[in-house]
């Protein structure tokens, strides 16, 4: 039978496949050369070919297909040797052609995967697969004339034409937790690319998705009809709005019954103000595109070698670095994980210092527990940083040798940030000098013949009694290295 | 297949056209007898025919990626049915 509403999370299973839309870094459109450039004054960035005026010529933006290309091979997509345009006609004011130019039958890649993992172990490590992506041109903007209340709509062609990657996964996820996961890598390997600047805010990414739920009902195997949902501003709405969706979908099959294959694929809009989805409206045989081939625009041919090459130029992937961080200096996962989420300069600062440094350890605690503390207190990245990587470097091999004891070391990097300055300069600031054995072994003693009584406590046993020392040594000394205090004490008392 | 009144209708939705009944059923023999012509192409042995993906016998018509200058404003408003000084009005498009 059917489980009680108060087990709906174990009623079902989420099933979740994403659409993602980047637009590529190129400097001109996809199919003419008027600017890509976000924020100008509306339609100053048109011409006749992408605001569709008869006979304009559309041409191929070589950097645009060159991205496409790079993004597929990171993602493991297989490239065809043939690929072609189509027109996927509809009407819509804010695509002035009548159709968009996209790809149909034979997209530029297919049947590629990213690998997505949960550091704190929410879902085991998995991989998701990508059914294809290819390339598309944008359409421009509606702007809802609301304050002069008048019934128009007013159109900005600036962002028409402008190259988009659609990345479309297999429906692998299997909650939203793994959703947002599978965005965040995405958006990571594309920001490492290079390709994508990834800004949601600027409508660079955009994400919609496709969720239903599956379930057993006595022994059968039960699926929801699929809605695809819009509107989805950020990672964080994608997460609430499959939890939203999934849970809606159960109780309406409750209601009704209705399975995959009744009723039709619905599109629904996430309302991030209500958190909920509502069904959008129906655009009467909007699903009908009737594609085919675009006749202004002439196929491309991949060769094998030119895929090879690509190849061969691609860089190290963040799940690479993950694991390159791990064997070559010594992190664990988390920290790995930590440091290339950060961004590839990041990587290159933390390995910078880990090389110079000899210490992957060090390096890894001192970027994750200072640094980057630093950069997210300031809202800075790393390339505003003060401390080169060689400073900081210079910095932990003071503490390796001795020369700057640990707990000092935090006051040092301190200073260094604030005086813009080197370790050995701090340490002249703050007058941090390491004091030697003699100096030291004196020191004690004097403490020693000062306080009889703890003495006492710890011939009797009481050992702990020795850190009361340790801070009026700190007094006298600043530059006292508790732990060598703390031996050399107990070494004195032992002996007497 | 013989071409009816309902997919002429439908046809016509998908193009934005108004077509009276006249005009209906006008358009379905017209369309008819060009379906029925290019049904000609059927008789041909395709057997061993690859299918076309283009027309073009072109391949890798690429432009570099440099920004030109775009129009000015004025100009590629000029002909908008309906404007103000930065964009073109057009009747509401529904919040969906
Ligand atoms: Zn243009």
């Amino acid at each position: 039978m059917i489980t009680q509403p108060e087990e709906t999370t174990a009623a079902y299973q989420t099933v979740v496949g994403l659409e993602v839309h980047v637009q590529l870094l190129t400097q001109s459109k996809l199919f003419c050369r008027c600017s890509t450039k976000f924020g100008a004054p509306p339609n100053t960035q048109t011409c006749p070919v992408c605001t569709g005026m008869p006979g304009a010529l559309p041409v191929m933006n070589r950097e645009a297909f060159r991205l496409s290309l790079k993004t597929a091979i990171a993602l493991d997509l297989h490239i065809p040797q043939f690929t072609k345009w189509d027109r996927k006609n509809y009407f819509y004011p804010d695509s002035p052609r009548g159709y968009q130019i996209s790809q149909f039958d034979l997209p530029l890649s297919e049947h590629g995967f990213l690998h997505i993992s949960d550091p704190q172990g929410a879902f085991p490590p998995k991989k998701i697969r990508i059914l294809r992506a290819h390339l598309e041109d944008d359409a421009g903007k509606s702007l809802h004339d609301e304050a002069a209340g008048k019934a128009d709509s007013r159109i900005d062609l600036n962002r028409a034409g402008t190259p988009l990657l659609e990345i479309v996964s297999e429906p692998d996820m299997r909650s939203a937790q793994e959703a947002r996961a599978y965005l965040t890598e995405l958006k990571l390997l594309l920001t490492y690319l290079g390709v994508s600047d990834c800004n949601m805010q600027e409508g660079s990414l955009r994400v919609d998705a496709n969720v239903n739920i599956h379930m057993q009902v006595d022994g059968e195997k039960i699926a929801t009809p699929i809605v695809e949902i819009k509107n989805l501003n950020s990672f964080r709405a994608v997460e609430r709005a499959v939890v939203y969706e999934a849970q809606r979908q159960y109780e309406l099959w409750r209601e009704t019954g209705k399975k995959l294959g009744d009723a039709p694929k619905q599109t629904r809009g996430w309302d991030d103000q209500a958190q909920l989805t509502r069904a959008q409206r129906h655009k009467e045989e909007s699903s009908d595109y009737r594609y085919f081939p675009d006749p202004d625009l002439a196929p491309v041919l991949t060769s094998a070698e030119e895929v090879e090459k690509l190849k061969a130029a691609m860089i190290q992937r963040p799940a690479e670095l993950r694991s390159r961080l791990q064997t070559d200096y010594a992190l664990d996962a988390h920290d790995a994980d930590v440091i290339v989420n950060q961004g590839r300069l990041f990587v290159d600062y933390f390995i910078a210092v880990a090389e110079k440094s000899g210490s992957g350890k060090l390096a890894g605690n001192w970027i994750q527990q200072s640094v980057l503390r630093y950069l997210n207190e300031q809202e800075i990245g790393i390339g505003e940083f003060d401390i080169s990587a060689a400073a900081l470097a210079e910095m932990i091999d003071l503490i390796q040798s001795g020369e700057l004891a640990s707990s000092r070391a935090k006051d040092v990097f301190a200073e260094m940030l604030n005086a813009k300055t080197t370790a050995p300069e701090a340490m002249k600031t703050l007058g941090i000098e390491a004091v030697d054995d003699s100096t030291l072994v004196t020191l004690c003693q004097s403490l020693l013949d000062d306080n009889p009584r703890i003495v006492a406590d710890v011939q009797g046993g009481k050992q702990q009694a020795v850190g009361a020392l340790i801070g009026q040594a700190k007094k006298k000394n600043p530059n006292a290295n508790p732990s060598e205090v703390r031996k050399i004490c107990l070494r004195l008392i032992d002996a007497m | 297949m013989a071409l009816t009144p309902e997919i002429v209708k439908q046809v016509s939705l998908l193009a934005r056209l108004q077509l009276s009944a006249d005009e209906l059923e006008l358009m379905t023999q017209q369309l008819g007898r060009v379906l029925e012509y290019i049904d000609k192409l059927a008789e041909v042995d395709t057997e061993n025919v690859a299918p076309l993906a283009h027309a073009v016998e072109l391949s890798n018509v690429f432009a570099d990626d440099q920004v030109a200058p775009s129009l000015p404003r004025e100009e590629v408003l000029a002909n908008a049915p309906k404007r103000d000084d930065a964009c073109y009005r057009v009747p509401a498009v529904l919040g969906d």
